[in-house]
């Protein structure tokens, strides 16, 4: 039997998230696909950045590493490496991995080292205050583009895949045992797995643009979604604007890890000895 | 103690001392990021590392690096960088990290003339402030200064040491000519300096009281993974480990970081000093400038100046009061340094009085030379006899 209360530190509560933020829906359907995966909470190692969804790592009662801003990916990288028994969860927002952090992640991915990489994109900086993000779509409203944004955002999927991560998918709040499912899909992959979550910020984002409530945002969101599945029986024209879901792009190549030892073992070419 | 053989003598690069130190350290991790005159560091471990069943990986940048670093430190690995100014200054945000986190790790700068690109294979000490304030905050630091290969070696080893034993970043300074000099060095002797490691908790695992301080102010410390689950953050954090935003729990962190380095201060300063006794005035260097100080305290004795030399080994902390006694004794110091004068405001604070203070500074990418250092000496007599 699942029980949230398990792998949380009520100690560290009450947490700082606002009411009707999506990063809970997020943490739970973390903790179910860990607890369906039967992983012993010693092996689980979480590692966040900065901002609000990196906030989830101390809550959660495993080895917690909360780091700097967009680096957390670098961090678990050296996590790996020295004890790659660990499963290594990386939470990360939309403003820690895609700016700040953006060159950690298309160079995690290109190496394709075993962890999970969860990336809970709100479209904003809620932290600070409601700031335009590499994620704020065209013409929405923040803090820092009052008269809506100009530049053209970020599919950070599309990102991944081009930057070698092997296993890309993508999930919205609105159906969190899909998130569950894709983030335990994640967890069993070996290599370097990404899974974009569209979270929700009510309190900047949607204020700002007049979504309407927290569920009217969930709503919102699944609206501009399509499920990469059924997407590909639909004629384009009713693909247009619409983000995929699910699974968007699953390889076997080779973890970085198994990789570094296989080519250790054979010998330095006799050119390249000193 | 071990005799040196035929076999156990090596000429040694700076750079490999320093790779080959790490590994006797103890060291089995290392990230790093290409940089003159760093690189050589990087390629030895490269090789040596996975033969010693540790890890070497390059980077993104130096950012990564350090965060790297970091991680495989706290997952149980004595874990160390390299670089050189630009990607020091990189490294700062994480250096404070490491600071407030108590994460042991060594960065090693080796110093080239700067601001920015600057001179990137020529030498300079003009990151000793950087090493003390570069990371914003209050927090301690500590950074070695090293004046030879054989030396590089010594305090890599002693870099690890007092990271490990203090749950602290160690800075190991040295500069492009250290880096790339050879020296001829006994290697079964080096091998027999003392390697020590952080202590880890004994009690049952579980929940774990990560920054509970033991009575040298200093956490014991549980590598990720071995069944004791704890938070780390660089938020202000309390005993668990947690953010926290009370006044009184903050105060008593910043506190105990600074009393665990202040505690041990008198083993961690070290300092070296040449004919300091009858001495009339004496050159304050450090790093390859205090060969030069050497050769101009015999050129000085040789025409009747009593010249003696402090080399500062550590530099931070700093030696305040070994300077404050020196200058009770002597009449003037000549503060020689490869920048424009960093540490010199450092020996003021500590001398008093500054008009004994004399400078030979240089901050063009070429060493300081004796005669230099000679006419400094001179200069300040003229002034002051």
């Amino acid at each position: 039997m699942f029980d949230f209360k398990e792998y949380l530190r009520l100690d560290m509560f009450p947490h700082i998230l606002c009411p009707g933020c999506g990063h809970g829906i997020v943490l739970g359907a973390m903790l179910r696909a860990i607890h369906s995966l039967g992983l012993n909470k010693d092996e689980v190692m979480v590692v966040s950045g900065i901002g609000c969804s990196s906030r989830l790592s101390g809550y959660v009662d495993f080895n917690t590493l909360h780091t700097t801003h967009g680096r957390p990916l670098a961090f678990a990288t050296g996590i790996k490496m020295a004890r790659p028994e660990l499963k290594v969860i990386v939470i990360t927002g939309d403003g820690d991995a895609l700016s700040i952090g953006g060159n950690h992640l298309i160079h995690a991915a290109r190496r394709n080292l075993a962890m999970t990489c969860l990336l809970l994109n709100n479209e904003i900086y809620g932290m600070t205050g409601g700031q335009s993000a590499p994620t704020t779509t065209p013409g929405k409203v923040s803090t820092t583009s009052p008269k809506g944004q100009t530049e053209r955002a970020f599919d950070s999927c599309r990102l991944a895949e081009a930057a070698g991560a092997t296993f890309v998918a993508r999930g919205v709040t609105y159906e969190p045992v899909a998130v569950e499912k894709l983030i335990a899909g994640a967890l069993q992959h070996n290599g370097f797995s990404f899974v974009e979550i569209l979270s929700d910020c009510p309190e900047f984002f949607g204020r700002f643009n007049r979504v309407g409530s927290p569920s009217d945002m969930l709503f919102t969101q699944k609206q501009h979604t399509l499920d990469a599945k059924a997407a590909a029986a639909l004629p384009p024209e009713r693909r247009k604007g619409k983000l995929l879901t699910g699974i968007l792009h699953q390889d076997s190549a080779p973890e970085y890890l198994a990789t570094l030892d296989r080519d250790f073992a054979g010998a330095v070419r006799p050119d390249m000895r000193e | 103690m071990a005799t040196a053989t035929a076999n156990s003598i090596e000429l040694l690069q700076g750079n490999t001392a320093c790779a080959k130190a790490a590994l006797a350290a103890g060291c089995r991790f290392f990230a790093g990021y290409p940089i003159s005159p760093s690189s050589e560091i990087a390629e030895k471990l490269a090789r040596l590392l996975p033969e010693a069943g540790g890890r070497f990986i390059q980077m993104e940048d130096e950012i990564a690096s350090l965060a790297a670093v970091i991680g495989a430190s706290l997952a149980g690995m004595k874990a160390m960088t390299a670089t050189s100014g630009p990607g020091f200054s990189l490294m700062q945000e994480h250096i404070g990290y490491a600071a407030y986190a108590e994460v042991p790790c060594v960065i090693v700068d080796v110093m080239r003339g700067g601001p920015s690109t600057g001179l990137p294979t020529s030498p300079s000490q003009g990151d000793v402030m950087q090493a003390r304030w570069g990371t914003h905050g209050d927090h301690p630091s500590i950074a070695l200064a090293a004046a030879s290969p054989k030396e590089f070696y010594e305090l890599t080893v002693r870099a690890f040491n007092l990271a490990e034993r203090l749950r602290t970043p160690v800075t190991l300074l040295c500069d492009e000519v250290v880096a790339h000099m050879y020296e001829k060095v006994d290697m079964a002797a080096l091998a027999q300096l003392p390697i020590e490691n952080r202590k880890k908790p004994n009690g049952a695992p579980g929940r774990h009281l990560a920054y509970a301080p033991g009575e040298d102010g200093v956490p014991v410390m549980a590598p990720f993974g071995d069944g004791y689950r704890y938070h780390v953050t660089g938020l202000a954090h309390d005993e668990r480990g947690y953010p926290t935003q009370n006044p009184a729990v903050i105060a008593a962190t910043q506190r105990r970081l600074h009393d665990k380095i202040e505690w041990q201060r008198r083993d961690i300063v070290q300092f070296e000093t040449v004919d300091c006794n009858d001495a009339e005035v004496v050159v304050f260097a450090y790093g390859i400038v205090s060969a030069a100080a050497r050769q101009a305290l015999r050129l000085a004795r040789a025409q009747g100046i009593r010249a003696g030399l402090f080399r500062a080994i550590t530099l931070w902390p700093f030696p305040t009061e070994e300077i404050a006694a020196l200058a009770e004794q002597v009449d003037r110091i000549v503060v020689a340094e490869m920048n424009l004068g960093q540490m010199l405001g450092e020996v003021q604070r500590a001398a008093g009085n500054a008009k004994r203070i004399h400078t030979c500074l240089k901050a063009d990418g070429e060493t300081i030379t004796p005669e230099e250092i000679l006419a400094a000496l001179k200069a300040g007599r003229e002034t002051h006899v």
